[in-house]
């Protein structure tokens, strides 16, 4: 089940990097697990982890940042593999927003189906939020219903988001259950719809 | 007002339509492999549902797989479940899955093509990024998460918004001693590492008619190191060539239906791309990637360039790239040393890589102190290049001679790159870690791999003095 998504207010972890792709949020030797638990461990693993010890100059290591859930990034965050294991990961670690000026798209889908909320905002908000997030005691609230965000210093700005997503998942909706409802329109597409290399198949 | 390619597959396979929400699209070829299936057959049990075309849906293992022994038990026992969950789940659900004992068996973007599956017109999706590589036939292909993956089982569809069409349409001709590998490297050089977000993009015109099939799925594999959904390329007689014979393509009278059909797949002259730009085969060199992302790449007689000449929003990342890659700026790419030579993976493993690099390789050695490896993209492909005598060009000069699978380009099995280690790579992505916590990974075509393996550091291989294949046996 997908967890609702309502609201949300929490402290943001500013991780200055452009590109972050979803081998450095997921590197590949923890995706060999066949179950969808537990990813959180293994988050930014080689970013977090030296030699097995913690990296103490990455952000996530600041015991002040520790229990941040809104994670702030530049652009195209998401980037490179369709590994689902990188939202799973974020979500498990203990994040619910990832704010950013644009994510990579199969990654921004991937996102909804796990109760994340990515959101895009324009440059200046993010060079805005990245300095203000320098105390990690700022916090900002998201309403989804409204598509707002809102900081502890007044900082306001309003986040697109198309009116599916963001129903489906202010409901935590399974989308395979809203697909079927649709069932017999798949069926009768199916009997008139050619596909050439089944005829080859023994 | 004419449609794009694009809108023509999209109209075929729209199943349902509703204002306000993402269209549900009929998926006609739906790809499984081993490490982002194993949650979505799991998600069906729990929900108590079926898949609902099996006969639509084909398996094999790559991804985690060795590429040395692969008989059980492996070495590593988390891969070897997991190929095993694969093997469970495909029985379980009836689903035909081309495993380590089959002749089938490769890099799913490698085998699709192989085996007839992949056509034009199709929608072909997979847990995998590089679908995009089917995209070379005119079929619309791309990458899914683990969500959508059960999605498709469960239903046969995707819930799917319409991208936006951008058209690159590609003038003049590759010069002679530059690849397709060259073309894709320094299109997403010029436009950018995520130029593509969102789009579905047309690569058009002569550069790219010439191609032969193989070079297109190149091309289109890296469509998606731009950002892209999916990449495109119109079918045409060199498509239909391709496909003709293979195992599952269409046969006799349907064959000739088949191709009727598909010749109605073109963007009509009066269609309208959201975006439309132009790039210069004439300017593609031998390209290297100096960088952690494949738009950070430069020619084989270039220098590594410092970040300060760079536009200002890329020199945080150039600054960052080159601590990781341990490069300094002004350092000529031809004199940079490389200690392991990987050629493989989806983009680069086809037997027309292989003939190519055993041309570069033939009467040569791998200079020492470098480990240079080939990992054919499929059984069949492993097979051809046996026969054709490559296998021993490559051995003879000192290469390892492997089995089928994605090896290096991820290194999810023991094919790593040590920390440190530089690696020129026929794969697709120079991202941090990628080959192996803290491995350097460069980008390039399979030529420039083995001519780097030859010397022990890059080099341009438009000077390379090719000693001819005697009786080679094509």
């Amino acid at each position: 089940m997908i967890k609702p998504f309502d609201s949300h207010t929490g402290k943001v972890v500013p991780l200055d990097a452009a590109n972050v792709d979803t081998d450095a949020i997921i590197p590949k030797q923890f995706l060999k697990r066949i179950q969808k638990t537990g990813f959180g461990q293994f988050l930014f693993y080689d970013w977090r982890f030296e030699d097995g010890k913690e990296n103490e100059d990455f952000i996530l290591n600041k015991p002040e940042y520790k229990d941040a859930s809104i994670l702030l990034a530049r652009k195209n965050f998401g980037c490179g593999s369709s590994r689902e294991h990188a939202p799973w990961a974020l979500e498990d670690y203990g994040f619910r927003v990832i704010i950013a000026p644009s994510f990579a798209d199969i990654f921004y889908n991937n996102s909804f189906k796990n109760g994340i909320l990515p959101i895009s905002l324009e440059n200046e908000q993010i060079n805005y939020l990245f300095q203000q997030a320098e105390d990690p005691e700022y916090q900002l609230s998201i309403d989804l219903k409204n598509q707002t965000v809102k900081g502890s210093d007044g900082f306001s700005a309003s986040f697109e988001i198309d009116d599916y997503r963001k129903w489906m998942l202010m409901k935590g909706l399974d989308e395979i259950g809203s697909t079927l409802i649709n069932e017999n329109e798949i069926g009768q597409y199916e009997k008139q719809h050619k596909i050439y290399y089944t005829s080859s198949r023994s | 007002m004419g449609k794009t390619m694009y809108e023509k597959i999209w109209d075929r396979h729209l199943v349902h339509e509703e204002k306000g929400q993402p269209g549900i699209l009929y998926i006609d070829l739906h790809l499984v492999h081993e490490v982002t299936s194993p949650q979505a057959f799991e998600g069906l049990r729990v929900s108590g549902r079926k898949v609902r075309r099996p006969d639509l849906t084909f398996a094999t293992m790559d991804h985690s797989i060795p590429t040395l022994n692969r008989s059980f038990p492996f070495k590593d026992e988390v891969a070897q479940k997991q190929v095993e969950a694969l093997d469970k789940n495909c029985r379980d659900f009836e689903i035909e899955l081309y495993d380590l004992n089959s002749r089938n068996q490769g890099i799913v973007h490698v085998i699709a093509p192989e085996l007839g599956l992949t056509q034009p017109g199709q929608t072909i999706v997979c847990g995998d990024s590089h679908t995009s590589t089917h995209g070379a036939f005119g079929a619309l292909a791309f990458g899914i998460g683990t969500s959508e993956v059960e999605h498709v089982l469960a239903t046969q569809t995707l819930k799917q918004y319409k991208s936006k069409t951008l058209a690159i349409n590609i003038e003049g001709e590759l010069p002679q001693g530059t690849t397709a590998k060259d073309l894709i490297l320094s299109m997403i050089g010029k436009f950018g590492h995520d130029f593509a977000t969102g789009y579905v993009m047309e690569y058009r015109g002569d550069a790219i008619k010439k191609l032969s099939m193989e070079e297109r799925m190149t091309v289109c594999n890296m469509s998606i190191e731009m950002g892209a959904r999916a990449g495109l390329i119109e079918p045409d007689e060199t498509t239909f060539h391709y496909i003709k014979g293979r195992q599952f393509a269409p046969k006799e009278e349907e064959w000739e239906a088949a191709i009727q059909d598909w010749k109605q797949l073109y963007s009509d002259a009066d269609a309208s791309f959201d975006e439309v730009v132009t790039f210069n085969a004439e300017e593609v060199t031998p390209k290297v990637t100096w960088g952690t992302n494949p738009g950070q790449v430069a020619g084989i007689t270039e220098k590594v360039p410092s970040p300060e000449e760079l536009p200002e929003d890329q020199q945080l990342a150039a600054r960052k790239a080159l601590d990781y890659i341990g490069l300094k700026p002004g350092t000529r790419i031809d004199e940079t040393p490389v200690d392991v030579v990987f050629i493989g993976s989806c983009t680069n493993s086809r037997i027309e890589d292989l003939r190519k690099a055993a041309e570069i390789v033939n009467g040569y050695k791998v200079a020492e102190n470098v480990r240079a490896l080939v990992v054919p993209g499929s059984y069949q492909v492993k097979k051809q290049a046996e026969q054709e005598g490559l296998s021993d060009i490559f051995t003879e000069a000192g290469f390892e001679w492997r089995e089928a699978g994605c090896s290096m380009c991820l290194g999810m099995n023991e094919d790593i790159v040590q920390p440190g280690e530089r690696c020129a790579s026929t794969s697709n992505r120079n991202f941090e870690g990628r080959q192996g916590r803290k491995a350097r990974t460069h980008l390039v075509s399979p030529e420039m791999a083995a001519a780097a393996a030859i010397e022990g550091k890059f080099t341009d291989v438009r000077n390379w003095n090719v000693k001819k294949i005697e009786g080679i046996r094509q």
